[in-house]
């Protein structure tokens, strides 16, 4: 269990040394995206103009307060409370977010799904466990909302935000087929005929 | 007592806020209980940067979670209570939406099919306001809860037959709380809905998963199953966040109804860590805050 520091973007090496159980903190450029911002970029054939090779991408719809442009809110937003979402929901965007535009960390919460731990074996990526429904705490290692893209999915824009001392997060799946959701669901489903027989059900079928 | 609509409307935006920010003492009594039994090393972490959470959240006046949720408001009203029915939801929906734009939080709401957000955390039929009435007289009690929608995405209905007994309620939570693993935000409150119509079953899971922590089934019956299932979960080893952990759930809610003779039916709805709500109590002195 090592700790990494990383500036983004990353390099496909800097993520292939990441073990699950590693932690990682990230500083520099931090990429907001959910549901609807993937939908309109790969189902409905819209490009961003962010460069988002090599980079962090947090599922997330965060709380802004719009102030207007100035030098501390270069995109107008100043950001009031920055946190993630359950990434399940948005599993078949993992391929594409790496392949068409070379995204290398995917962070969130309760993790993804063997499509996207076959991404990250085959692509070189990882995904990060931030701690869901801590927001507060995620939002004053955010710095400033930089720029924002797709701006009329609001709240679900494309962010870009720049963050430091964003973490520590918890690597719970690697770019070697580890995937702690993976090991944490196949012991809890051992242990179900020993709950439902706690619960003196006969037939745990 | 003839009640001041604009005190409602203020009332109703109040709670909003305040159930974003501050979680209940009931709830952060349930970290304190977790946190000294939890054995698992990432889940003992996870734990603490929830507690860190809820004091940072309070000390900068912050939302504890980015989800402001699905805005539902309980009313109770009671004896001798003077009101205008549809001016008083005509009050809160417009208290909602006041409370989106002048705190400037995020409007979580959109249209089901368009999925146009008007920004304003209303919508048809949101925010969901149900009425009951109490024999407190001259109250008007209002709950505020901003439900999670990581939490909420995990709801299940299943109707099972008289034939399967008590049996198929025990294992379908088990399998439930298997099948929700990370993506419900655990430890979570585990709602239980048992009887009723399939309509009343779900209603009754969510008023089980809103409860305080500490508070119990008014049925007999119901107890004991909170006690076996809220143990039997915590066997799982789902852990914070599913990370894996002793503290899966605070605890196994179960509300009853009774059922039709060929009926069985059972639902599940969960609460998430950040279990928010927030009470105003509305009385002739004026209107004091709780949980």
């Amino acid at each position: 269990m090592a700790h990494f520091d990383f500036n983004t973007p990353v390099t496909e090496e800097q993520v292939r040394k990441l073990r699950v159980n590693d932690t990682v903190t990230l500083n520099g450029t931090l990429f907001g995206i959910r549901d609807a911002t993937q939908i309109h970029m790969f189902d409905r054939g819209r490009k961003t103009r962010f460069d988002l090779r090599g980079h962090a991408l947090i599922h997330t719809a965060p709380n802004v307060k719009w102030v207007g442009e100035t030098k501390a809110a270069p995109a107008g937003y100043e950001p009031i409370c920055v946190g993630t979402t359950t990434s399940d929901r948005m599993e078949r965007f993992t391929r594409p977010l790496m392949e068409q535009y070379g995204a290398r960390i995917l962070i969130g919460k309760g993790g993804l799904r063997e499509g996207s731990a076959k991404a990250f074996a085959e692509l070189g990526g990882v995904y990060l466990a931030v701690v869901g429904g801590a927001a507060a705490l995620e939002t004053t290692w955010v710095e400033q909302i930089e720029d924002v893209d797709l701006d009329d999915l609001n709240p679900e824009s494309l962010w870009k935000f720049r963050v430091k001392g964003f973490g520590p997060l918890l690597v719970s799946m690697d770019s070697h087929g580890g995937s702690l959701y993976t090991e944490v669901n196949a012991q809890a489903r051992a242990k179900r005929a020993a709950a439902l027989a706690s619960l003196g059900v006969k037939t745990g079928k | 007592m003839k009640v001041d609509l604009k005190q409602v409307e203020e009332a109703a935006k109040e709670l909003y806020i305040r159930a974003l920010k501050v979680l209940p003492p009931d709830i952060k009594e349930g970290f304190k209980r977790l946190d000294a039994t939890e054995t698992h090393a990432t889940g003992k972490a996870i734990l603490g940067t929830m507690i860190r959470n809820i004091a940072v959240a309070e000390e900068n006046n912050n939302l504890l979670c980015q989800d402001t949720g699905i805005p539902i408001y309980n009313v109770w009203i009671g004896r001798n209570v003077e009101v205008d029915g549809a001016a008083l939801k005509e009050a809160i929906r417009s208290g909602c939406a006041r409370s989106t734009r002048e705190y400037s939080f995020r409007s979580s709401i959109v249209h089901p099919t368009t999925r146009v957000n008007e920004q304003t955390s209303c919508g048809r039929n949101v925010p969901v306001i149900h009425f009951d009435f109490t024999d407190r007289a001259d109250t008007l009690e209002i709950e505020m809860i901003p439900k999670g929608s990581g939490s909420e995405n995990n709801t299940w209905l299943k109707m099972a037959v008289p034939a399967e007994g008590v049996d198929a309620i025990k294992t379908f939570v088990v399998d439930c709380v298997l099948d929700a693993g990370g993506k419900t935000c655990p430890p979570t409150i585990v709602g239980v809905g048992v009887g009723g119509s399939a309509d009343l079953c779900v209603r009754l899971a969510k008023v089980a998963a809103t409860r305080p922590l500490g508070s119990r089934c008014e049925d007999a019956e119901g107890v004991k199953l909170e006690e076996t299932l809220s143990r039997a979960v915590n066997q799982l080893g789902v852990g914070p966040q599913g990370l894996g952990g002793d503290s899966t759930a605070f605890a196994v809610h179960v509300e009853l109804a009774a059922t039709h003779i060929t009926m069985n039916p059972v639902a599940v709805n969960m609460q998430c860590h950040s279990a928010r709500r927030a009470r105003a109590t509305v009385t002739p002195q004026g209107v004091t805050y709780g949980f």
